[in-house]
């Protein structure tokens, strides 16, 4: 009796103690140095992680780890370089002939051949299969049979791609488009092994793809282990162990634990904990520029907002806006004042010029007047839609609001007006419904200038929720696609951008930095143009 | 006593429906859900239309719902926008909330209770007032300010525990959100029992048992709090539906993937399919424990049985 007594409290002692193990020390966290794992804060993506189908950051980290495309764009410079493309080769930047690199594996050891490329780009592209980002394959012929706009497909495959032998293969697109071969480094671009096709399911559960780094573990919504793939023939190999990437409930949280020392890595500084990050983390906090613009835009669709004349008064409203005041009270220095329509990570040569200029300066006066020449507000108040259930864009709208306010001496000038949540704030968007200027938020996809202009401002675009039309700005663009001579095109492209700013088409804001804090237990960390560390040079100390 | 478990069971019906309809109909008057599944540019039209058929969104709201209810009478749930069946979902979340609902009632029964006692023995002393004094600082303070306040000093600034839960969430690793969980609760306890405790002291049959030359112990432990205890159950059955379903504070604070996580992110991508199959859940979690509770009335006190 007394001994299981006795037996009883042992039990209940080693259970305590491992409880307390459990709680105060170690982790998954291995060695330090070259086989060190980096811990890194998660979100749960949105979507199943298929490369056509992810269309937000957090999937995209993933397969920014697991896979790689003909391009791989530069994490510095954002510049598009080969990867998997010995060469891609058109004359007429309608056909181009693409050569896949010899040596390259899947990491279960299948080869990666031009079929890999063209049959990952045929799923991307087929409507049954569901891939949000299936229109980056609307240039390519034949995209229309597999993904018309309505009814069922009549092909299942694109009749534009062509494998000619197994390192080579053609795409022929419908119109002329110079910068192709650079979008390719997007990830929807990326190749797929058989597995993807043969055990979808399985696939899902635990991806497969070429990239310095495998999957390891995936618990859905908890956490994904990657290790790096020793085997991995690209040059840029990973520098550390393996990442381990924890979803947390809230980037709050994720701070916390980092401030703690059990995390090393967090990509999204909370906006609240902006005010203490240089106290908690020294130089050991990022924030840099992506390739992220905000921007007002205009109800195009609707006849008040669409009169002659009124490029006046969207000007003068533009002038009204104190864009650094608003960036380094509300954003703590994490959003730049916006100077053009597109990126400063695009770079000079990429199209990036302050061209906005006086227009995109605080200037009450002129901006009174401005607005006044324009004919006015329509109907008298302003009302900027946001939608209110994320991202603090309450704090920004009311701002700018009371900014513009501010400057025309009219307290009813300009009003927010909340949407509850982002997918009815979308919905209203994307069916016209709203009567007023509107926030919108571009992500680039990649880093050109024509991803920051055409999808959103060519006449019927995809992104183009304002409806703005412009016959001269079409033209421009059409003549940047069609011309061989990238910097000849950038100088077209920022033409069309001009037409864009005469016209006021969107109030730029602002560009969105990317912001990352990192713990002492790492080195060399960075982001990218797309604000996504670049995790295979994070180095453990 | 068979027929007013009927009788209950019975009236559970309608509540069940009439809360799902409504939560049902609550989601989707928030608009159209696949047109935030695209982030912040348009899904194509083929393909949003591809999609709203697979998720069964083209047809109308009623037929939405008969399709619905019928589905989760043979088990199934739907699937979420990332492609999760929202069973295998409430796999997950469920057996963690669980857990910290376990922790934070026992915390609420252990220490509730116990201090509950103490003060009710002793009142209008010092031991007395310094609880009540500590119960009312507790009761006005809300939780996500508790939370993070022992999230910060804890876990950041003495290391004690780690300050976000791991996936696995082992019941060691609860021990501090179940006591943030519980905190209000547990107050409320304290108080009930001390009340209860502090009447019933003067009752006959307390002073009959203490005339009877008992110990001390076995006077407080057998007659004393058997007696007080009933309303103390009565809150306790009651919260443990408030407190699964109201997780949704202290699970985001640590990082739990429990219930509460899994609606905040259905709400917020307006996924009918997981916030309706989580809220039908909770919803039967809520009956089954009143029902719980009534039945313990019936049983502790025969007055209410016949009543």
């Amino acid at each position: 009796m007394r001994g299981a007594t006795h037996a009883k409290w042992a039990a209940l002692a080693t259970a305590v103690a491992l409880a307390a193990t459990a709680c105060g020390g170690g982790g998954d966290t291995g060695g330090g140095g070259a086989d060190g794992v980096v811990t890194s804060s998660w979100g749960d993506p949105q979507n199943p992680l298929e490369p056509a189908n992810t269309n937000e950051v957090q999937g995209g980290k993933v397969l920014s780890m697991i896979f790689r495309g003909l391009k791989q764009y530069d994490p510095k410079t954002g510049e598009a370089k080969d990867m998997l493309a010995e060469k891609i080769e058109t004359t007429d930047s309608t056909n181009f002939r693409i050569t896949v690199k010899n040596g390259w594996t899947f990491s279960n050891g299948e080869k990666v051949t031009a079929k890999s490329f063209v049959d990952a780009w045929n799923y991307g592209a087929h409507l049954k299969n569901n891939q949000k980002n299936a229109y980056f394959f609307g240039y390519i012929e034949g995209y229309d049979k597999v993904h018309p706009d309505k009814g069922q497909p009549s092909a299942a495959t694109m009749s534009g791609l062509k494998v000619v032998d197994e390192r080579t293969f053609t795409v022929k697109l419908t119109q002329k488009f110079s910068t192709f071969p650079d979008t390719l480094g997007y990830a929807a671009f990326a190749p797929l092994p058989r597995a993807f096709y043969d055990d979808h399911a399985g696939w899902l559960s635990k991806p497969i793809g070429n990239g310095p780094y495998t999957v390891d573990s995936y618990s859905k919504g908890s956490q994904m282990v990657l290790r790096r793939w020793d085997a991995y023939p690209g040059t840029d190999k990973a520098q550390n162990g393996g990442i381990t990437l924890k979803v947390y409930t809230d980037n709050n949280t994720a701070y916390t634990d980092l401030t703690a020392g059990n995390l090393d890595l967090v990509d999204d500084v909370p906006a609240s904990q902006l005010k203490n990050v240089s106290a908690d983390l020294g130089d050991r906090y990022i924030n840099t520029p992506a390739g992220i613009i905000q921007t007002l835009s205009w109800p195009f669709y609707r006849p008040e907002f669409n009169k002659p004349g009124q490029e006046k008064l969207r000007k003068g409203l533009s002038m009204a806006i104190d864009r650094k005041q608003i960036t380094e009270t509300i954003f703590q220095k994490t959003r730049t004042p916006a100077k053009d329509w597109t990126s400063p990570v695009l770079g000079a040569d990429g199209g990036y010029k302050e061209m906005c200029g006086e227009a995109c300066e605080y200037n009450p006066a002129e901006a009174k007047k401005l607005v006044a020449q324009g004919g006015g507000i329509p109907g008298g108040t302003l009302r900027i839609s946001y939608n209110a259930d994320t991202g603090s864009h309450k704090e920004w709208v009311d701002a700018v609001c009371n900014s513009i306010n501010r400057a025309l001496g009219n307290n009813r000038a300009c009003v927010g007006n909340p949407v509850g949540t982002f997918a009815d704030y979308r919905n209203q968007v994307t069916t016209q419904k709203l009567n007023g200027p509107f926030r919108a938020g571009w992500q680039m996809d990649y880093p050109l200038i024509q991803n920051f202009l055409q999808p959103l401002y060519y006449t019927n675009a995809s992104s183009n929720d304002g409806k703005y039309s412009s016959p001269e700005f079409d033209k421009l663009v059409d003549d940047a696609n069609a011309e061989t001579d990238t910097k000849k095109a950038v100088e077209l492209f920022q033409r069309a951008e001009e037409v864009l700013r005469d016209d006021m088409g969107a109030i730029p804001l602002w560009y969105q930095n990317g912001s990352a804090g990192y713990s002492e237990r790492v080195e060399n960390v960075s982001l990218n143009p797309f604000s996504v560390p670049v995790y295979d040079q994070i180095k453990v100390k | 006593m068979g027929r007013y478990v009927i009788r209950r069971l019975l009236q559970m019906i309608p509540v069940f429906f009439g809360a799902t309809l409504l939560i049902f109909l609550m989601v989707n008057v928030m608009g159209d859900p696949i047109a935030g599944l695209c982030g912040d540019r348009q899904c194509d039209p083929a393909t949003a239309a591809q999609l709203k058929r697979e998720f069964g969104l083209d047809k109308p709201v009623w037929q939405q719902y008969l399709t619905y209810m019928g589905n989760v009478f043979t088990g199934d749930f739907g699937t979420a926008f990332n492609g999760q069946p929202v069973t295998e979902l409430m796999g997950l979340a469920f057996p963690v909330t669980i857990r910290l609902t376990v922790v934070a009632i026992l915390f609420e029964i252990v220490i509730g209770i116990a201090l509950g006692v103490v003060t009710g023995l002793r009142r209008g002393r010092p031991v007395d007032t310094t609880v009540l004094l500590l119960t009312l600082v507790v009761l006005s303070v809300p939780t996500f300010v508790t939370g993070l306040l022992i999230q910060l000093l804890l876990g950041v600034k003495w290391g004690w525990i780690k300050p976000a839960v791991s996936p696995e969430a082992a019941f060691g690793e609860l021990i501090v959100p179940g006591l943030v969980l519980a905190s209000v609760s547990l107050a409320y306890v304290t108080r009930l029992t001390r009340t209860s405790i502090a009447e019933n002291k003067r009752a006959d049959y307390v002073r009959t048992a203490v005339a009877k030359g008992l110990p001390r112990r076995r006077v407080i432990t057998r007659h004393l709090l058997r007696n007080s205890l009933i309303p103390v159950v009565t809150f306790i059955g009651a919260d443990v539906g408030a407190l699964m379903g109201g997780a949704i504070v202290t699970e985001r604070i640590f990082n739990i993937h429990g219930v509460g996580y899994q609606l905040y992110q259905g709400i917020v991508r307006q996924n009918t399919q997981t916030v309706v199959g989580f809220v039908t859940v909770l919803v039967l979690v809520f009956l089954l424990a009143n029902l719980l509770v009534d039945l313990l009335y019936a049983v502790l006190d025969p007055r209410i049985r016949y009543a």
